[in-house]
């Protein structure tokens, strides 16, 4: 869509952090990754600027746009892994069909604070599906793997067994599409965000690059 | 024989039955399918309802095994199937409306009172092609008829004012 850059260009961005992928499952799905950015961000109402952005989106973002949507490359590939995991995209929406549908609903993209208006930005820009967990939550390194047998997410319910979660190297961080694990989320009290960027097939590692750039420069706004 | 049999199982060759290849097939063909699909419900729109909805297999995102797969797989070839027979059906009838339309507005006497919408021609928006008599009952008694073009979708002023 392209509403501007959200730093200044020939800025470097952060190197992401790259995550693992059980072999059996990244045999399955080439492509499959979880790369992330850490900064330093507390939840709570977005400054004026990111909600500037959020309006600007909002007035470039048709009803064709939405209509259009599964037939461009990065939506696309979202919408073919989900099926391929078992999930029926027009139930379970990927995050950029989500966020379009509550653009027509809505009849904007309402402000929902900081870290969610982030996401959503970058999101709505690159088509990349993004999350926030809690950076000092995190264990180690963040990656894909299959749930083992009576493992839930932490204060949550129980997982059936082979569920694809984002894990850290210790625990589940939430459902690979879905609900956060509790003890991850980003709530009061958190002082730094991962935005974590789950990569799929077809999906260009630039791309998701950029949505992490941009959803960590919306962040840092002042 | 039995001998022969033994040789010729599958454990025998060391040869293990790997359907990795064919679960990347499945979902190689369900991603092709998943585009076209996509193509046929935007063809489709404001036009014609698709029935494009092909259920979830598991309620939380697991690895489906080969049988899901090809049942998927299958579902979405009807559904690709089901789209395009619909669409090759309803280009019929608009290119029916499109002649019709043509000869009535050659000859609109021998269309009386006929009325061809936007939609009935595959177009977009409101309105409509009407043979209707030129300067009302005078133009019913001699026979002068006309084809008129309605002006469109009502203005949302116009709208709220038939609510009030």
């Amino acid at each position: 869509m392209g509403i501007g850059p959200t730093r200044p260009t020939g800025e470097p961005g952060p190197v992401p952090h790259q995550g693992w992928v059980t072999p059996h499952i990244a045999a399955e799905f080439p492509g499959l990754g979880v790369s992330w950015i850490e900064t330093e961000a507390a939840p709570g109402k977005s400054p004026e600027s990111v909600r500037a952005r959020l309006r600007a989106l909002s007035d470039r973002f048709y009803g064709s746009h939405a209509i259009t949507m599964r037939e461009r490359p990065i939506p696309w590939a979202y919408r073919v892994f989900f099926r391929q995991i078992g999930l029926d995209p027009d139930s379970t929406r990927t995050p950029i069909e989500q966020l379009a549908f509550e653009r027509l609903r809505d009849g904007a993209f309402l402000s929902a604070g900081l870290p969610t208006d982030a996401l959503t930005i970058a999101t709505v820009e690159t088509g990349v599906a993004l999350r926030a967990v809690d950076a000092d939550r995190i264990e180690g390194r963040l990656g894909i793997r299959a749930s083992a047998p009576g493992e839930s997410l932490a204060g949550g319910g129980a997982l059936a067994q082979g569920t694809l979660i984002l894990a850290d190297e210790v625990a589940p961080a939430g459902l690979l599409f879905g609900e956060t694990a509790p003890a991850h989320r980003v709530e009061s009290g958190c002082r730094r965000v991962a935005v974590v960027a789950i990569a799929v097939h077809a999906v260009p590692r630039i791309a998701v690059e950029e949505a992490l750039w941009m959803a960590a420069g919306e962040l840092a706004e002042p | 024989m039995a001998n022969l049999l033994e040789r010729d199982s599958f454990n025998s060759l060391g040869a293990g039955v790997d359907e990795r290849l064919a679960r990347h097939e499945m979902r190689r063909q369900v991603g092709r399918l998943e585009r076209e699909l996509a193509g046929l419900l935007s063809e489709a729109f404001g036009r014609l309802e698709l029935d494009y909805r092909v259920a979830a297999i598991a309620t939380a995102p697991r690895l489906l095994d080969l049988g899901e797969l090809e049942r998927l797989r299958d579902e979405l070839a009807k559904r690709v199937a089901e789209a395009r027979l619909d669409l090759a059906r309803r280009a019929r009838v608009e290119t029916g409306s499109r002649e019709l339309l043509r000869e009535m507005i050659a000859a609109p006497a021998e269309f009386k009172w006929v009325s061809i919408s936007r939609a009935d021609v595959g177009e977009p928006g409101c309105g409509a092609w009407h043979s209707r008599p030129r300067l009302g009952p005078i133009g019913l008694l001699m026979g002068w008829w006309q084809v008129k073009v309605s002006s469109g979708c009502p203005l949302a002023g116009r709208l709220a004012a038939v609510e009030r």
